[in-house]
């Protein structure tokens, strides 16, 4: 009985934290609007966990740089890995009454119900760098990487490499991730395309180096024949090229094995330009000037063409990298 | 007579804790033989500085289960005072390794020259990670937190302090010397790693030896009341377990910055934690504390080792690689469970006992 009154109890304080909740949303749609009378516009971002990766380390000093005060912008940042307290810094966000939210999500899923309110307190949500699974009509645009493109600039670029044969050491990234799943697709549909292409081993290193010097290691071991090495970020790349030096296998331009990574380190184009790799393919970071372009123009009045951004993103080869490109490029 | 001596042997095998980890090894050395016997394949190679060195599976195996073997020497003397495991040696490697190359590298993180010498860049990352040890040590012993709760705290933090040690860079060392701690010394074609391992354990072999620290530490983990009634103090010996897996951790962060010049905050030693925690299960050890065999511990980190080497070598598809390891885990934990042990000894003294009736008849 005792537990009974409790569990009534607990759900009618439950309730009355829900209208709560609802009062507040409503009065923040009043500061949201008088905070963008202010001046400056002010802007939440929530992003992943800047040392994540090389990768989100120069997006987060990218948006940093943009969204300045001297630019026109008050913004606040918030950090997280996971999605439930992603969505707990967007409410707080709403509740704070930005003018914009801009979001990459952890997760592709549960966003339907807080980019709703949003949308009720008159908030502009715009997603970078990863999409969601919502409806298109709670976000104004969404500024992302075609990770199966970048896959398949990767692809088609070994393809123009016009070898007798491909024999690939595959070493796949956190499998499920947007960037696995892109630039493992097109190698795939390549493998099962041709006849001359095979694939040696696919393994996850799950991002990491020494996991791929190990799986590398392991075909040296067995003797294995291949001359191709298909990393999906560079870390893993320089795993397995450490793999490749410590048995004398030559690589790079000219050497026995052809090595391809991603995302552009700085180090890693060093190492295209040293010739000790061939290929390396951008996941381009550099989001805000995109998302600075939307605001400026929402703010003047005018409508977007296209809701959803592709950003351009290159390929670069080992014999026609220029030192600009290590600088302008690297991350 | 000659009977009772080999049944005294078959008996004394089974409760020796050594039996696990080695019938293990053997079981995957098996396997290996009958399924592909270039498993035990070793050549002499020169890697591309021209410096001799020995491939094989069993040399990667000595290569890269010795960090693991040195986590395994803090693990079991952890588990042993506090009863309860440190998931934060992962992290802790992370930021070991963080220390390491901030000192070599100062304030450019692309810098060409060492700002300092290895050795000075290793022992204050031993006096860092023996700081965090302690700190995890403290929050055991002083405040009577579950090891597994206390070090949850540093699992959580541990890589976001590695990455702010470094103002969230990534260091890249360009001296030769660095890569021959988790590589190769010019001229000795084994792996220096091993090396390294070897010295760990002779460290902690002579210190078991020649010091009470194995007895203390078992006394307190069997009893702590008993212990202190003893005159022993439990607070200090469960911190000092701590501090030495720091400082194991320290050799690790060594060894793993060594292989690549480099780290990445996120993935370094990654679930490293739960490899040197089955390590300690695999040697048989009590988990819940008290006696442990530290022989049985490092065996049983080579033994996880030739298990990922293994599976890495049949080519297992990815996605369903820690299933396999999961598997294959499952069976040698339980088959170390006392109870299942206890179980197999009166087993096969039923056995004996029938033959000898029958003998008799």
């Amino acid at each position: 009985m005792k537990k009974r009154v409790l569990a009534v109890l607990m759900a009618a304080a439950m309730v009355v934290g829900l209208t709560a909740c609802g009062a507040s949303g409503a009065a923040s749609t009043d500061s949201a609007s008088s905070g963008s009378s202010g001046g400056l516009i002010k802007v939440g971002i929530i992003n992943n966990d800047p040392n994540e990766s090389g990768y989100r380390t120069a997006n987060d000093k990218d948006l940093k740089a943009t969204f300045t005060e001297a630019n026109g912008y008050e913004a606040s940042f918030a950090y997280s890995l996971k999605n439930d307290e992603q969505i707990a810094a967007a409410q707080k966000f709403i509740q704070d009454g930005v003018d914009y939210l801009l979001l990459s999500a952890a997760d592709t899923s549960g966003w339907d119900s807080v980019l709703k309110d949003a949308q009720d307190a008159g908030i502009k949500v715009i997603l970078f760098d990863r999409t969601i699974d919502a409806s298109e009509d709670l976000y104004v645009a969404s500024i992302v990487s075609d990770m199966a493109q970048e896959g398949q600039t990767a692809v088609d670029w070994l393809a123009s490499q016009n070898l007798p044969e491909y024999n690939i050491i595959h070493i796949q990234g956190v499998m499920g991730s947007a960037a696995q799943q892109g630039r493992t697709g097109a190698l795939d549909a390549k493998v099962a395309a041709e006849s001359n292409w095979n694939i040696v081993t696919q393994q996850t290193a799950e991002w990491n180096a020494e996991t791929a010097q190990q799986i590398v290691q392991s075909q040296i071991d067995a003797g294995a024949d291949f001359n191709v090495i298909y990393a999906e970020n560079d870390d893993m790349a320089k795993g397995a090229v450490a793999a490749l030096d410590a048995a004398n296998i030559s690589h790079g331009v000219d050497g026995d094995v052809i090595i391809m990574g991603f995302d552009c380190n700085k180090w890693a184009l060093q190492e295209l330009l040293d010739k000790n790799w061939n290929y390396d393919g951008q996941c381009n970071p550099f989001q805000s000037s995109y998302i600075d372009e939307i605001i400026k123009k929402l703010e003047a009045g005018q409508t977007i063409s296209d809701k959803v951004i592709i950003m351009t993103e290159k390929g670069f080869d080992a014999t026609t990298i220029t030192e600009d490109d290590v600088n302008n490029y690297g991350i | 007579m000659e009977r009772v001596k080999q049944k005294f042997v078959m008996t004394n095998l089974l409760r020796n804790q050594m039996f696990i980890p080695i019938a293990a090894l053997l079981i995957i050395f098996l396997f290996n033989l009958i399924a592909d016997p270039t498993f035990f394949k070793i050549t002499l190679g020169y890697n591309n500085a021209g410096n001799p060195l020995l491939n094989g599976y069993l040399i990667t195996i000595l290569d890269y289960g010795s960090e693991l073997a040195i986590l395994a020497i803090g693990m079991t003397l952890v588990t042993s005072a506090s009863g309860g495991q440190d998931i934060s040696v992962g992290a802790a490697i992370a930021i070991a390794g963080s220390v390491i190359l901030r000192i070599l590298c100062g304030s450019n993180s692309r810098s060409e020259e060492l700002q300092a010498p290895i050795i000075v860049a290793f022992l204050v990352a031993c006096v860092v990670a023996a700081l965090f040890g302690a700190f995890n040590g403290v929050l055991v012993a002083v405040f009577k937190i579950q090891p597994m709760v206390a070090t949850l705290i540093l699992y959580t933090a541990g890589r976001s302090i590695a990455a702010w040690i470094n103002n969230n860079e990534l260091p890249i060392v360009n001296d030769v010397r660095f890569t021959y701690f988790g590589g190769l010394i010019p001229g000795i074609p084994i792996p220096v790693p091993f090396f390294i391992a070897a010295i760990c354990v002779l460290i902690i072999f002579l210190v078991l030896k020649f010091t009470t620290l194995g007895l203390y530490t078992q006394a307190v983990g069997i009893n702590e009341r008993a212990a202190k009634l003893n005159g022993l103090n439990p607070v200090v010996i469960k911190i000092l377990t701590f501090v030495i897996l720091g400082l194991c951790v320290a050799v690790c962060g060594l060894i793993k910055t060594s292989r690549l010049s480099t780290i990445n905050y996120s993935v370094i030693a990654k679930d490293i934690e739960m490899d040197a925690i089955l390590a300690v299960a695999l040697g048989g050890n009590a988990l819940g504390g008290g006696k442990f065999n530290m022989w049985a511990s490092i065996l049983g980190a080579y033994v996880i080792q030739a298990l990922t080497t293994t599976l890495y070598k049949f080519n297992v598809k990815s996605t369903a690689l820690p299933a396999y390891k999961a598997v294959v885990v499952i069976i040698l934990v339980v088959a170390s469970a006392p109870i299942v042990r206890e179980k197999a000894q009166e087993i096969i003294k039923k056995i004996k006992h029938g033959n000898v009736e029958k003998e008799v008849a």
